[in-house]
């Protein structure tokens, strides 16, 4: 019972809602100082834990210990030793290795999603903000209305209309994406339209798209990156959850969800299988989640100085 | 200054564990968003497109397990098929009477009535309940039922069935030859027009000779019609009610159902076998996906599980008395022959040798398949011919690539194998094949699909390089080898042989049962050397049998009898 309850409150959280809430607590900046200089926690344990699985993810691009789809009946679920670190699965492919491919799977369809939806939503917020009017009403009664829909619904929508596989993945997540960025985007230029600058500026007819991307866009960025990091984690969630679904990465290509989903059935006879792929889930996440809250009480505390 | 420095790292570690949580949390939705969609496999009907997996279950069995451990030569679950047998086959020593036992089940009952029920599923349990003129046995033969005896006129249009005398319904009557009459006529659409049961469309009268006589007459003579006869006899003028409550001739009696929790049964003290049935009740509980299964089975609340997956197998087979059989299912990378390069036959032989079905077999059944070579199942033995010799039944390289540099594909090519997502059976072979086929320089992909856009792309759009599922059969051997003629609706692979359709006709017209089951071998190895499709194997199903219980009977077609089982305490 306490399991359901338990996967019924995550539900809520499976919508990728992308950035919302992170304005809170700008105030507090939650570090001290060490010998003159600012100490950092969140920024220093999110670096350390998302640079190992950078690292590993890229390593595994060009290089991984045991080939990844080579098949061995006699290194069946052999559990975690030194020449398997984290075991191997039911066709007694190297888990390791397999992680290394995930990895780097899995962090390449989400930097394209959040480049793809941050690029739009860029775009789309700073004309929106900065000019108001029907496109601006038109653009946010879509974001709207996207919202409206539990966004794992919608990915399966646009999925079932474009087919499975990789790039339709990233299609889809980005338009799903997407209307956050614009939120985020949006709602920082309409704060900094009227701001002293930007009215000077105009009186000295500085051209508009350089008002847009040159004066107002370097002076977002500190709120937009953390938005990138988080929307980046969800990213990461949405692409394991829709492999697990079996409609993003395809096998025999390693992804982390495709391997949760195959481990389920050896729950019990072979954990590390699902272990493995499911705390490397937890260890990415738990990562950038570290990075972005560092970014941001570094963001408050130069601001605070 | 102390105190607020301690609120602070008390915030900071709550923050910390929020994060833990929430990412925990996301991990459990993951979980839970697989038990929606994953297991949705509820329709495992005898649709014949619905493909077959080991979890999308399907009842199937072997005459006899001993000799089904032999051919698939594994481990532990060979020891015990044959330590089964034993107690399986022939319990005579202490039968015991009464008790009840709970069977588990993988989805909803379609209908109640007999006649319009046509999911595999519900058809296995109202076998208990229903018997026809005839019924098959275990061993995939026919045996007289309601009838006693029958007899088919030389040019096979007339049948004269004798009735079984002291045959009663449950609710009391005696069967009489209006009620045959009555059924066979529903069945036909003679009484209202629609068939019920489309072979049997083909009667043109049904006639009562005399009050333990009836004679049916049909339009063409088919030597699989008999077959055909299995369909329920209910009492005359029942109809719709028959939905509701059903009456029949069968071993156990109808009490009563719940949509979605399952059907109970009680032992019909008439029944016209002696000493049958042994049990006292019989409920067939739905089970939600194979996990709830598992735990019921552990805690006992179940008793009998028929689609165990291999893994849960290995965890129950200290437990339980765990016993693999045959499915009546033909699972095969099919390839369609109109498409480059797969319309030519070197290739499509090139292919048959790359594949090593043995490693298939080992990783995907747990060695507990039984490997084919065409679309005939093995336990349809008079019409069955192992062809497993013409590729061997592990990679032949060398040979294969001389076949693909024959045909001009020396350096291979990219194919693409479209899969149903949700049958993890056949992901996982098409995994291994994929892998297979990179020896010889075939650069195949999966492409993974939901059931509906699979029907509509492949099955009846015939767009694909090649697929991967399973065909389920019944007890005649013209059901599968039907749709590989090359005009056929169903020939989903645009098989093209001339000698092919000719040899089928001849099947379907001889009467001679040695003639006709010449043909159909003829037919099997036609499709083997063309290499129509690369036939993989017939899946194990692995059924898990308290051990308190003995005597049941694997069936080759989709039936569960219960009433052989009997509790040894």
């Amino acid at each position: 019972m306490g399991l359901f309850r338990k996967k019924r409150a995550g539900y809520k959280g499976c919508h990728f809602t992308g950035v919302a809430g992170f304005h809170a607590g700008r105030e507090a900046a939650g570090m001290k100082k060490r010998n003159g200089k600012k100490w950092n926690k969140y920024l220093y344990a999110g670096i350390v834990m998302t640079g190992i699985a950078v690292v590993l993810g890229v390593l595994g691009f060009f290089w991984t210990p045991y080939s990844t789809t080579a098949m061995s009946a006699a290194e069946k679920f052999s559990g975690p030793s030194l020449r398997h670190p984290f075991g191997t699965d039911n066709f007694g492919r190297d888990i390791f290795s397999r992680v290394m491919q995930g990895l780097g799977t899995t962090m390449v369809i989400s930097s394209l999603v959040v480049f793809c939806s941050g690029l739009a939503g860029i775009l789309l917020g700073a004309v929106t903000g900065y000019f108001g009017g029907i496109l601006d009403e038109a653009v946010m009664r879509i974001t709207d209305a996207l919202n409206g829909f539990p966004s794992i619904l919608l990915t399966l929508v646009i999925i079932s209309l474009l087919g499975t596989g990789r790039q339709n993945v990233i299609i889809s997540m980005s338009l799903v994406f997407t209307p956050s960025f614009v939120r985020i985007v949006r709602g920082e230029f309409i704060r900094l339209r009227d701001a002293d600058y930007i009215k000077r500026a105009r009186m000295m007819e500085v051209g508009k798209f350089r008002i847009l991307f040159v004066h107002i866009l370097p002076n977002i960025f500190s709120v937009f990156w953390v938005s990138v990091m988080i929307g980046f984690n969800n990213a990461i969630l949405a692409e394991s959850g829709m492999s697990y679904l079996g409609i993003g990465v395809q096998p025999p290509d390693a992804s982390l969800g495709n391997m949760l989903s195959d481990a389920q059935g050896y729950l019990q006879s072979a954990p590390w299988c699902a272990l493995v792929p499911g705390l490397t889930i937890v260890w990415l996440v738990l990562g950038f989640s570290l990075f972005s809250e560092g970014i941001r009480r570094q963001g408050a505390f130069d601001s605070g100085q | 200054m102390r105190k607020v420095f301690h609120l602070k790292s008390i915030l900071l570690k709550k923050k910390l564990c929020g994060f833990l949580f929430t990412a925990l949390l996301t991990m459990a939705v993951l979980g839970g968003c697989a038990d929606g969609t994953g297991e949705s496999s509820g329709d495992n009907s005898s649709v014949e497109s619905g493909a077959g997996s080991q979890d999308s279950g399907s009842a199937q069995e072997s005459t006899d397990a001993a000799q089904d451990g032999d051919t698939s030569a594994e481990e532990s679950t060979s020891e015990e098929s044959a330590a089964e047998a034993d107690q399986a086959g022939q319990g005579t020593s202490d039968v015991t009477y009464g008790g009840s036992i709970v069977v588990g089940i993988q989805q909803d009952i379609d209908s109640l009535d007999p006649h319009k029920a046509t999911a595999a599923g519900t058809k296995e349990i109202l076998f208990n309940i229903f018997e026809g003129l005839v019924k098959p046995d275990e061993n995939g033969n026919l045996i007289n039922a309601v009838a006693s005896d029958y007899t088919i006129s030389e040019d096979g249009l007339v049948y004269t069935f004798t009735l079984r005398e002291g045959v009663k319904f449950h609710n009391g009557n005696a069967v009489t030859a209006e009620d045959v009459k009555y059924s066979l006529e529903r069945v036909s659409g003679l009484l209202d027009g629609t068939p019920l049961i489309s072979t049997l469309s083909t009667i043109q009268a049904v006639d009562i000779i005399d009050e333990q006589t009836v004679q049916v007459t049909v339009g063409s003579a088919n030597t699989e019609l008999i077959y055909s006869f299995v369909a329920a006899i209910i009492p005359a003028g029942s109809g719709e009610a028959e939905g509701a409550d059903p009456v029949g001739t069968g071993p156990f009696s109808y009490v009563s159902y719940e949509p979605l929790k399952g059907i109970t049964m009680a032992k019909n003290p008439d029944y016209w076998q002696e000493g049958l049935p042994y049990l006292d009740s019989v409920e067939f509980k739905i089970m939600g996906d194979g996990d709830t299964s598992l735990m019921e089975l552990q805690g006992g609340t179940v008793d009998f599980y028929a689609y165990l997956t291999d893994s849960q197998a290995q965890a129950l087979k200290d437990s339980h008395q765990v016993i693999s059989s045959p499915t009546n299912m033909v699972q095969a990378l099919f390839l369609n022959n109109a498409v480059e390069p797969l319309n030519d036959v070197r290739v499509r032989q090139a292919i048959s040798y790359a594949l090593d079905k043995d490693e298939i077999n080992g990783f995907v059944g747990g060695g507990n398949g039984t490997l084919i070579s065409s679309a005939m199942l093995p336990t349809l033995k008079e019409y069955y011919v192992d062809l497993n010799d013409t590729y061997g039944s592990t990679a032949n390289v060398e040979k294969a690539k001389e076949l693909m540099a024959d045909a001009g594909y020396g350096d291979g090519f990219d194919m693409e194998i479209a899969i149903v997502s949700t049958y993890p059976f056949h992901m996982q072979t098409g995994e291994v094949i994929v892998e297979q086929l990179k020896n010889i320089g075939i650069n195949a992909t999966i492409k993974g699909m939901e059931n509906g856009t699979w029907l509509d792309e492949v099955y009846n759009g015939r767009q694909f390089d090649a697929t991967i599922t399973a065909l389920t059969c019944d007890m005649t051997p013209g059901y599968l080898m039907n749709r590989f003629q090359t005009d056929s609706k169903k020939n989903f692979i645009n098989f093209q042989s001339a000698a092919y359709d000719e040899n089928y006709a001849k099947a379907q017209a001889a009467l001679d049962p040695e003639e006709k089951a010449g043909y159909y071998k003829e037919l099997q190895k036609i499709l083997c050397d063309e290499a129509g499709s690369v036939f993989i194997q017939a899946p194990a199903n692995m059924t898990a049998i308290s051990k308190r219980l003995a005597g049941y009977k694997f069936y080759p077609v989709y039936v569960q009898d219960m009433s052989t089982v009997y509790i040894v305490e």
